[in-house]
């Protein structure tokens, strides 16, 4: 939760109470509930404007975020989820299938975290194992064949770090998956709605088009991580996430990212239904600009897009300049 | 500034590299046998009494592999910037590139292994651990791209932590950008011999370093995608006697063949030989 919220959750309970007991002793209370709205709209202005990036990993991570089969439900219809890497099982931190969107079929895939402790656990909290990657390649190899564009949604705090994600190679199927994503001859579309924890983001998310939510981060460790290697200290990571430059404002200056996707505020959850028209006039945009394409353009724009990504320096070039 | 250092950093390849190890002496870290620092390189850095290869730096690599004289670099004088003004990260870039002598993390060029011309990349261990950020990216995706170009084999030597984190998100997209161009490499039916030495971890094996056609690794090498510690935090337990070493990936399908260090030049030299002339289907 991010710092002050509790203080206007409880004003705003506060004020309900306070409505409830007016409407119950038919008393007059209207100028006392106006001025703790006006409070809690400072205190709403206040936390969510001008958020730290340490915040947005905490509205990133929030549990009452929308997850990836929500935003499958609001956008598409005859969603069929589809099971199975067809090696070793089926992993619930991943789901995919066929959808409509717009009339027109589609493949979506995604992070999949649980609502609630139970139903995380059994997702996994969205960490992947190898099966899933290989799950999601599957489908998307599908969506090549049948020429139907594929959605992918990331949410995930990185690969799941244990013994049979190990044994399995989740470092080939990775690797697996970034090198033939570069391959898929229909239009591909990311979005980032919560976490893109590093390689296990990665792997669902070399598109033709990113989109990423204003609350969102995408990095190369999580904060907590980074802070521990580096200063051995994992309470060092509000630093950590400030130095690690993971909001969408940062992305999108870096050119890895296309769109950033604004939230209501106090993040998506406060009103998910406008989350998701947002989210769905913005991939309809999208989706029609890239199926004008033909493959071989859909291909060299996709390998264009990702090699121009980097900075460095190539000091015999300077040289010469130099010397001109 | 830059123009000083270029002098210091070209001194990879053919050349003579002056060995002035800090060290005089390298205790066996399996059998705890002490060598003299010296010795040991001249044995391939490899313990006699026990077989254990040690860690080995880019530039003994490149001259255990590659025929003498016919090394050319390829992108030399690329070289990092601390794009995220990240904290220490360019003050460390200084002081690894003074201690390694080295730009950056791997060497990239071509040479020939017993007269068979080859792309090579070799990544560097004692540069910030081989972590990859913009420049390694860069490099091995150009190193790609050239031999593909040029119809030549393909050889990279991994030896990385991981993602340089100090470049957080360039660091990330390096996975993708060099998958993608392994994919158009072995689209035009070119061979890539991807050789797995201690350690190879985090976003090196998540990309390139798992991709080759031929995965080859070093005796007991660290090869996995999480650290140890990580798991071991995660899973509140210690990890199983060999877990992510070369023999483990062997075992479980990920690793062609582990072959010595003193065998490798060979090694790789035979297998060129049987994919050399034959018509390719690309
Ligand atoms: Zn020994």
């Amino acid at each position: 939760m991010v710092d002050g919220e509790k203080q206007l959750e409880h004003l705003e309970r506060k004020i309900k109470d306070l409505q409830a007991f007016a409407r119950e002793q038919e008393i007059n209370l209207n100028s006392e509930i106006r001025s703790l709205e006006e409070k809690a709209q400072a205190i709403r202005q206040e936390i969510y404007s001008n958020l730290s990036p340490w915040q947005r990993v905490k509205m990133a991570r929030n549990m009452k975020r929308p997850t990836t089969l929500d935003y499958i439900n609001m956008l598409c219809t005859d969603f069929m989820e589809m099971h199975g890497d067809r090696l070793f099982s089926d992993d619930p931190a991943i789901i995919g299938g066929i959808a409509r969107f717009e009339q027109e079929p589609v493949t979506v895939i995604g992070h999949q975290k649980g609502r609630s402790t139970r139903d995380n656990i059994a997702r996994n909290f969205g960490m992947p194992h190898p099966e899933g990657y290989r799950k999601a390649l599957r489908l998307m190899e599908q969506a090549d064949k049948f020429g139907r564009p594929i959605i992918s949604f990331i949410d995930t705090p990185g690969a799941y770090p244990g013994l049979g994600a190990e044994e399995r190679g989740q470092g080939e199927a990775i690797a697996r998956n970034l090198r033939d994503m570069s391959r898929l001859r229909v239009p591909m579309l990311v979005v980032v709605t919560g976490e893109g924890g590093s390689g296990g983001a990665l792997a669902l998310a070399c598109g033709d088009w990113t989109g990423m939510f204003e609350n969102a981060v995408y990095s190369v460790i999580s904060p907590e991580g980074c802070a521990s290697i580096l200063w051995k200290d994992p309470g060092k990571a509000p630093e950590a996430a400030e130095s690690l430059k993971l909001t969408a404002e940062d992305l999108k200056k870096a050119g890895v990212i296309d769109a950033i996707i604004d939230e209501p505020r106090g993040g998506c959850q406060q009103d998910p239904a406008a989350m998701g028209e947002k989210l769905r006039e913005q991939i309809k945009i999208v989706l029609s600009d890239l199926k004008q394409k033909d493959h071989s353009e859909l291909l060299q724009r996709r390998w264009e897009r990702i090699n121009r990504i980097g900075v460095w320096t190539e000091m015999e070039n300077k040289k010469q300049e130099i010397s001109q | 500034m830059g123009l000083f250092r270029k002098s210091r950093y070209s001194q990879v390849g053919t050349r003579e590299i002056k060995d002035v190890p800090k060290n005089i002496a390298s205790k066996c870290p399996a059998c705890k046998h002490v060598h003299i620092s010296r010795d040991l390189s001249q044995k391939m850095k490899v313990c006699d009494r026990c077989g254990h290869h040690f860690s080995l730096p880019a530039s003994q690599r490149l001259r255990q592999i590659i025929d003498h004289n016919t090394f050319q670099e390829w992108d030399g004088e690329l070289t990092s910037l601390d794009p995220l003004e990240f904290p220490g990260y360019a003050e460390k870039l200084d002081q690894v590139r003074e201690k390694s002598g080295l730009s950056e993390a791997v060497i990239t060029g071509r040479g020939e292994i017993e007269g068979q011309l080859v792309g090579i990349g070799i990544m560097a261990p004692e540069f910030m651990l081989g972590s990859m950020g913009s420049v390694v990216g860069e490099k091995i995706t150009r190193l790609i791209n050239r031999s593909r170009e040029q119809g030549l084999p393909l050889v990279i030597f991994s030896a990385s932590g991981g993602a340089r984190m100090q470049e957080s998100i360039y660091s990330l997209m390096q996975m993708a950008k060099t998958g993608a161009a392994l994919a158009r490499f072995a689209d035009a039916g070119l061979l890539y011999i991807s050789v797995l030495t201690h350690p190879t971890t985090g976003g090196v094996t998540a990309s390139f370093a798992m991709l080759g056609d031929i995965n080859l690794a070093e005796p007991g090498s660290l090869i996995g995608f999480a650290g140890p510690r990580v798991i071991e935090q995660t899973i509140g337990q210690k990890l199983p006697e060999g877990f992510q070493r070369a023999e483990f990936l062997l075992e479980h399908g990920f690793i062609d063949r582990i072959v010595e260090r003193k065998e490798m030049k060979k090694e790789l030299a035979r297998i060129l030989a049987l994919h050399q002339g034959g018509e390719q289907v690309g």
